[in-house]
């Protein structure tokens, strides 16, 4: 059966190999040739040596979410052969290198098995133990290439932009591409009949991990302080911001960093020199994961109190604990939500994809100003750390900071008295100053009992005041984060409500069980707290599956909290094996469910 | 509280017009005879001495009874009064945003050699610009009387009983971590402490002045060694300084063989007094030793035991521009349209 351009392909690798930036070579190759294409990233927790996996998803429908069968496989790591083995599909290919034959181990009559001595070949044409190792990958792309007729000249000119200042390794790389190339041509019949044709749908569009999006974002919020504290998945994020910033934010007059990045000692002093950051009226950031959250609890309880604005990205990885720190999970929603002691609930924004950790980081700032309050954008290892097709980012030359109620010197100098916890507007958001403005302005921040003037208190009814004038903001929240995306027919009584990275498994299942006559609508939420439109979704729908990846249903929680959903109308479908979520599992579930409805 | 407005037109004025009581803050609510009481008193002279605009200070501290004082001095400043440790980090986030203040942070014992070491530490690691003060009295005051990390050992608890693991010194932690401006004091010499604090604040990078401040609530009794009556009796003032601000000229007579002046960044000098001729305020191996003999010996010294004027502050050290970041216009932070449009090339 020929499959043109829907397939997957899975390269099975030792990590520390180099096998990155054949994969990468790979994917780009893919999509310079029109054809949509996602490429996930499946790695340890480690430098090197245990094995590691990528799993390229062609898609002329142009679905980015984890293919739920391998066509072809790449088995480069003889550790995983079995597993590596299992994984194809019936009817599809397995590549290994044949230097050491290994025909015992590699026995399923439903597959076919191609050897193709790629050690061998690059042992006898290139020098150096290391030149040869990552050789023998790039030359596994070269095999493919020749096996589902990748255009070698757009992989020639990838090479020769990449190693542009390097010519000899432009030189040796296409090399290593002739020798997989050369020698598939040469024994087997090509190209296989799961193969690519050229389209025209990339056309705008680019190849972007959302850790970098967001840290572009970063940049074109304004951000000039980002502190952090190492942690996978969140550090490339910091990365990108490092890279971007230099740049673009060196002073062309001075040579001067137009940036200050602070490696932190830990997470609870990277969320403090945030705050003390944007206590000083800049813009301040910093990257982390679930257990740096869990570190900074009481400082995000502090700037709720204290009113201090902040933006954290969590790129959420598998917990609980150190958990598995390079798998994906959706399991922060309830600790971001109401880190801290004390009664505190914060801003939550959720993107599903690179595109949207840009424009939500963005967003993050502007919301942490005018709110001041610590803004949380959780998004995961998936979305952070794997290329998705996006479309061009777009910058509006009109956007400007809003930096929220901060009193300038002139308004203060016009002033009578300034205090700090006043609602004068009513939409519970008060007034701020910047230290160094005016005399008048200055004010004691502080975690301990306030009143309404911002002066130290223990009287019951001017503490109450204020924490009840925060939940006054907390509404005014409501009505300013992101809306859920929503695609509604009144045909449907059952619905799909999900989060994130959710979001192309449930696009892609949609469609499918469409097909079976099972109409869906879906809803997506974007932001924490609900605004009225979930809670209108919710209301209009006798059921809805709530599908999520973690284990407890920690988005259903929330709704239930939030905005008083009926917890029997909401049943969870869960996917929390560290592993992306795919349509296959959703499409599973919800027939499961309905099996289940029919049967009751 | 704030206290009762009494002027009087024969008050001294500083260059900018204000009295000290200018740089007064809120009344205390510290217990009476209160060690730290004293210190905000050397803190407000010095601010008011240096002619230093309120609203261009900013105070820092973390969480204890020291941590409170900020509201006792300055009230035209702003304060921030962080969570219990933390207030290295907020103090480095607001000097990574706003080079342009001076940075006074009040801490205790506890908060700066228990629940916030690391903290400590890496603020001294950043040579982050500021004046850190520890209100040392070797207990926890707030929660009742518990041993602090800087109790001696031996030293006896107000309920009799004796500590025996050894104390974390400030002073010694901060010379092993390579803080550039290092003093020690106590609270009841205003004398040594103003010139101190000065040299402090004008000192560009980390300055420490751990400051023996006794807790006459639970540790000013027979057998502690963080009482008034232990600290009178073996403290000695070894290195004592002047601070003599810029464009000053040096009036006082010194001994050439026993004097010798520093320069700060900013123009202003501090004028080593020392007693012994070959101690070398600038080494830090020096220092160290002299500090650990003393130790030994029971002695309590103060003084500025050592200045490095040499090592850049936390902005140098990252190259970032002079103008603080804070003030930069949106305009020269955001790379623009055209720049982005471009960018999109390189991810396809």
């Amino acid at each position: 059966m020929s499959k043109i351009n829907d397939f997957a392909i899975k390269i099975a690798t030792v990590n520390g190999t180099g096998s990155a930036s054949a994969n990468g070579l790979l994917t780009k190759s893919i999509f310079r040739m029109g054809i949509p294409i996602v490429g996930k990233n499946y790695f340890p927790s480690n430098i090197q040596g245990l094995p590691t996996w990528y799993e390229v998803r062609v898609s002329k429908d142009g679905f980015q979410s984890r293919s739920s069968c391998i066509d072809i496989m790449i088995a480069m790591n003889s550790q995983t052969y079995s597993k590596d083995m299992n994984d194809i599909v019936s009817g599809g290919w397995l590549i290994y290198d044949s230097t050491w034959p290994r025909s015992n181990l590699l026995n399923r009559k439903d597959i076919t098995v191609l050897g193709i001595p790629l050690s061998k070949m690059c042992n006898e044409h290139f020098d150096g133990t290391r030149t040869r190792i990552l050789m023998k990958n790039i030359a596994y792309v070269g095999a493919l290439a020749a096996l589902i007729d990748l255009d070698l000249d757009i992989i020639t000119k990838l090479l020769e932009e990449t190693f542009a200042s390097k010519k000899h390794l432009a030189k040796s790389n296409l090399d290593a591409i002739s020798l997989g190339y050369d020698y598939v041509k040469e024994h087997f019949s090509c190209p296989l009949p799961t193969m690519l044709q050229p389209m025209d749908e990339t056309k705008d569009h680019i190849m972007m991990d959302g850790n970098t999006a967001t840290g572009l974002g970063c940049v074109f919020a304004g951000a000039t302080v980002g502190a952090w504290y190492p942690i996978t998945p969140s550090t490339s994020l910091m990365d990108a911001y490092k890279s971007f910033c230099k740049q673009f934010r060196m002073d062309t007059e001075t040579g001067g960093k137009k940036f200050c990045i602070v490696q932190a000692e830990d997470e609870l002093a990277a969320i403090g020199i945030v705050l003390g950051a944007t206590w000083n009226g800049a813009r301040a950031f910093t990257p982390t994961s679930g257990p740096g959250i869990s570190l900074m609890g009481e400082f995000i309880g502090f700037a709720y109190y204290a009113e201090l604005p902040a933006v954290i990205f969590d790129v959420q990885r598998t917990g609980p604990s150190t958990g598995m720190p390079t798998r994906t999970q959706q399991c922060d929603l309830l600790l971001c939500a109401y880190a801290s002691h004390g009664d505190t609930k914060h801003v939550l924004l959720f993107p599903a994809n690179p595109e949207e950790c840009f424009y939500m980081a963005v967003a993050a700032f502007d919301l942490a100003d005018q709110l001041q309050t610590p803004i949380m954008m959780l998004s995961d290892l998936d979305i952070g750390m794997n290329d998705w097709i996006c479309p061009n980012l777009q910058w509006d030359e009109n956007y400007q900071p809003d930096k929220g109620k901060v009193l300038s010197a002139e308004d203060l100098e016009s002033m009578e008295q300034f205090y700090r916890y006043f609602d004068s507007d009513g939409d519970g958001i008060p007034y701020r100053t910047l230290p160094g403005e005016h005399p008048k302005g200055a004010y004691f921040t502080r975690g301990s009992g306030h009143n309404k003037y911002g002066a130290y208190t223990e009287d019951s009814a001017e503490y109450q005041e204020v924490v009840d004038r925060l939940l006054v903001k907390w509404n005014t929240a409501r009505s300013m984060v992101p809306a859920p995306t929503i695609e509604y027919s009144k045909f449907n009584s059952t619905a799909i409500l999900s989060v994130g990275s959710c979001d192309e498994a449930i696009k892609e299942a949609l469609i499918r069980l469409k097909e079976k006559n099972i109409g869906m609508n879906y809803c997506r939420v974007k932001a924490f707290p609900f605004n009225d439109d979930v809670k209108t979704f919710i209301d209009k729908h006798e059921q809805i599956y709530v599908v999520e990846q973690n284990r407890d249903g920690q988005l259903r929680s929330l709704l239930i909290l939030d905005v008083d959903a009926d917890p029997k109308k909401l049943i969870s479908i869960l996917h929390y094996d560290g592993m992306p979520i795919n349509a296959g599992f959703v499409i599973d579930k919800v027939e499961e469910e309905i099996t289940k409805g029919c049967v009751a | 509280m704030p206290k009762p407005i009494i002027s009087h037109p024969k008050l001294p004025r500083n260059k900018l017009g204000l009295i000290e009581r200018d740089y007064e803050g809120v009344v205390s609510t510290l217990c009476a005879g209160c060690g730290h009481d004293s210190i905000t008193a050397a803190i407000i002279q010095a601010v008011f001495e240096l002619d230093l605009e309120p609203h261009m200070l900013a105070k820092v501290s973390g969480i204890g009874c020291s941590s409170k004082t900020p509201a006792y001095f300055v009230s035209q400043s702003h304060g921030f009064n962080a969570v219990h440790g933390r207030m290295p980090s907020i103090t480095t986030g607001a000097n990574a945003a706003n080079c342009d203040l001076t940075y006074i942070g009040v801490s205790g014992d506890g908060d700066s050699l228990s629940i916030g070491i690391g903290q400590f530490a890496h603020a001294i690691r950043r040579n982050l610009n500021m004046c850190y003060i520890i209100e040392n009295n070797g207990v926890y005051g707030l929660t009742k009387g518990q041993y602090s990390a800087s109790a001696d050992v031996g030293s006896s608890a107000k309920k009799g009983a004796a500590n025996k693991q050894s104390p974390i010194d400030a002073v010694g932690t901060a010379i092993g971590l390579g803080a550039t401006y290092i003093a020690r004091s106590f609270s009841g010499d205003k004398q040594q402490l103003v010139p101190l604090i000065k040299g402090a604040l004008a000192h560009k990078g980390f300055a420490l002045i751990d400051i023996i401040s006794p807790c006459v609530t639970f540790n000013d009794h027979e057998g502690s060694t963080k009482s008034y009556a232990h600290t009178r009796q073996f403290y000695h003032h070894v290195i004592d300084v002047d601070f003599v601000p810029p464009a000053n000229e040096i009036k006082a007579a010194y001994d050439d063989g026993a004097s010798m002046p520093v320069e700060l960044h900013d123009g202003s000098k501090v004028i080593f007094r020392k007693v012994d001729k070959d101690y070398d305020p600038t080494s830090r191996a020096a220092a160290f030793s002299f500090l650990r003999s003393s130790i030994n010996a029971g002695e309590i010294i103060t003084g500025l035991l050592y200045i490095n004027e040499g090592n850049g502050d936390m902005h140098e050290l990252s190259g970032s521009i002079d103008t603080p970041l804070s003030k930069i216009p949106y305009e020269k932070l955001n790379p623009g349209k055209k720049v982005l449009e471009k960018l999109m090339d390189r991810y396809r």
